[in-house]
């Protein structure tokens, strides 16, 4: 048990952020204070939000590439809500984010689900359908500051037991999500179905309808992320979180969770996004420039599916030695 | 063997019947009926010159477009290829600063472009792992090496006579890149339709496992698909460059979507085994008249974006909704 444990994602991600903070602890002591950490956590929050839903897709072999575009057009939405009825009390708007989110998953998981269109072709058209309706709809206007109402712009950086409430939403997501995965049918079938697809049928599994549901659960997510963005940020324009998919993505992946489906973990979702998070974070306290951070996650994405797939890779019988090697 | 021997028929209905009911010839009438409606819409649309600029809109993606849909026919897929662009484009631009010329500048456009067309071919046939993933990562991973290069600056003063490429006429109003795109679509349309190698891609695509036990190779191929998309990237960063005139890294964002698009609506099948180069052609057109048509009507760019998601969506969706739909009424 502890030796497999001891060759698992987690505990190689846990040693990779552990070692990383060591070095950057030996010149910068003031970046591993917990306050900075707590900081840190905090800024990763929305990529850690997003990465639980993306897993969920992903471990039924499917990916959602629209969870940025989905962000901002529900984080839009809201503004444009809150500016037009100020007095809308936060649960409300909360309540909103996140069936807005849901409904655009929903989208995505019936194109996947009713016309069987791979979830990539989907999933890449709505990226630009979402973002031109955030254009349409704002008119290629912003939504500053002082145009929100203090209540709308406040909930998520409120403390709260001496955090951000916005820190506390990520928790309480990774508390649902884990449960969700460990301890309820559904969670399980998203195991099933990506682990083997036509074993999921014989047990009974309906594989469309439970790709259906993660992406609901993905776009809820990145509903309610869109409200704590644009909240926390206090401006929404058409171009906010612009390319962030692949960073969730990257989390995912750095995080163990493998792209054929079946294999991955809650925790391995959440580390991955810290990695990311502090990766993010203590580039410019350690004065290399932030225009490195694009290749670094590009380079993480690369070495992690490389040890992902040596970590899974099972032996086939191999019929034929000769075609085997000559390929 | 003569060749009439080894001609296998693809079908079994006349060939006639079999074309008029393509996806070839249903293509050419949006097309068509595009064109009519744009020449109705905008009193700008039918000049010689206007429709020369519109094909702009086009040939770019294009020429990657049609290495993407043989790599897509083969069952693998490169969203890297905007980023190619984006390295290759900052490549030049760093040799331009130490002094080379136009010829040494579009050799390493399209060294550039081959070499990171390997990068992921390695990663992708040696390593064994999913190109989904693997070029999501380089997506990432190149064009960030611009953007370390460049930060947020940029390069300018490219010269005169590299200009040619994206901004050149070969006789009247037919430009260096059309006449580019055309005899591109000649050959890879000859390569897939009528070599082994095209005939073994199909094969790869319907079924990896049946192609290598008939002696094809398989994993050569896919590599060597990876090479000319990355080949044709870089020739397309040489012809952006050319046309810009400049080099930022956030060049050619987001054309990986636009490149998949265009071979998706030209009929390819985006989980590989079956996809025309003419169907490519005829898609690349589609897309250049309605952006072209669209822009003269003052429609932004991004939402223009919406109709080539939708078109994206709906070109896969309508033929399924079609067919649940008969179906259900023959049931």
């Amino acid at each position: 048990m502890t030796g497999r444990w001891i060759r698992s994602r987690e505990s190689i991600l846990s040693l990779a952020i552990g070692l990383m903070l060591v070095l950057i602890a030996s010149r910068f002591s003031g970046f591993v204070t917990p306050a900075n950490l707590g900081d840190v956590f905090n800024d990763t929050a929305p990529l850690i939000i997003l990465a639980l839903g993306q897993m969920a897709v992903i471990l039924t072999r499917c990916i959602d590439l629209s969870v940025a575009a989905n962000l901002a057009l529900t984080g839009m939405a809201v503004a444009m809500l809150n500016t037009a009825f100020p007095g809308l009390p936060v649960p409300f708007i909360l309540a909103i984010a996140i069936t807005f989110g849901a409904v655009m998953g929903l989208i995505n998981g019936v194109l996947v689900w009713k016309l069987e269109i791979p979830p990539i072709v989907v999933t890449l058209g709505t990226m630009t359908i979402f973002r031109g309706i955030i254009f349409l709809l704002s008119d290629g206007k912003w939504v500053n500051a002082h145009e929100m109402s203090p209540a709308f712009t406040g909930f998520p950086r409120a403390f709260f037991l001496g955090l951000p409430v916005l820190s506390w939403i990520a928790l309480f997501c990774i508390a649902i999500i884990g449960l969700m995965m460990s301890r309820t049918p559904l969670g399980r079938s998203f195991f099933a179905v990506g682990g083997n697809p036509h074993a999921a049928v014989y047990a009974g599994i309906n594989v469309g309808r439970t790709q259906c549901a993660a992406f609901v659960i993905s776009g809820a997510l990145a509903g309610l992320t869109g409200y704590l963005w644009v909240a926390r940020y206090a401006v929404a324009y058409v171009d906010i979180a612009g390319g962030f998919e692949l960073e969730v993505v990257a989390a995912c992946v750095i995080g163990g969770i493998s792209i054929a489906g079946g294999i991955g973990s809650v925790g391995g979702a959440v580390l991955g996004a810290v990695f990311l998070g502090i990766v993010k974070n203590a580039l410019p306290v350690v004065n290399i420039s932030p225009f490195w951070q694009l290749a670094i996650s590009g380079s993480a994405i690369l070495v992690a599916v490389v040890l992902n797939a040596q970590s899974s890779r099972s032996k086939g019988r191999i019929i034929l030695r000769e075609a085997e090697t000559t390929t | 063997m003569s060749l009439a021997d080894r001609h296998i028929p693809d079908r079994l209905t006349g060939r006639g019947a079999q074309l008029l009911r393509s996806w070839e010839t249903l293509l050419l009438l949006v097309a068509v009926g595009i064109f009519v409606l744009n020449s109705f819409a905008s009193p700008y649309f039918l000049n010689a010159w206007n429709l020369s600029d519109a094909t702009f809109n086009f040939t770019e993606k294009a020429m990657i477009a049609f290495a993407m849909a043989l790599l897509i026919i083969s069952g693998e897929i490169d969203l890297s290829v905007a980023s190619i662009i984006a390295l290759a484009s900052t490549a030049m631009g760093l040799a331009m600063q130490w002094g080379a010329g136009t010829s040494e500048l579009v050799l390493i456009g399209l060294l550039v472009g081959l070499l990171c067309g390997a990068f992921n071919a390695v990663f992708v046939t040696v390593l064994g792992l999913p190109s989904i993933v693997v070029t999501i990562g380089t997506m990432s991973l190149f064009r960030g090496i611009s953007y370390i290069i460049l930060g947020d600056g940029a390069f300018r003063g490219y010269p005169p006579s590299f200009a040619y490429f994206g901004q050149g006429y070969v006789f009247w109003v037919i430009s260096f890149e059309l006449v580019l795109f055309a005899l591109l679509a000649l050959l890879y349309g000859v390569v897939l339709h009528k070599t082994n190698f095209g005939r073994a891609i199909f094969a790869i695509g319907n079924n990896p496992t049946a192609a290598m036990f008939s002696g094809i190779r398989v994993q050569r191929i896919k590599f060597i698909l990876f090479l000319l998309t990355g080949l044709m990237s870089g020739v397309a960063a040489v012809c952006l460059t050319s046309r810009l005139g400049s080099t930022r890294p956030s060049i050619a964002t987001g054309m990986e979507l636009e490149v998949v698009t265009m071979v998706v609506l030209g009929g390819v099948n985006i989980l590989g085994g079956s996809g025309s180069i003419p169907g490519v052609v005829i898609a690349a057109c589609v897309m250049g008249l309605v952006t072209f048509g669209l822009g003269l009507l003052n429609v932004p760019g991004i939402v223009m974006s919406i109709f080539i998601g939708l078109l994206l969506i709906g070109v896969i969706a309508l033929p399924r909704l079609w067919r649940l739909w008969s179906q259900r009424r023959k049931t």
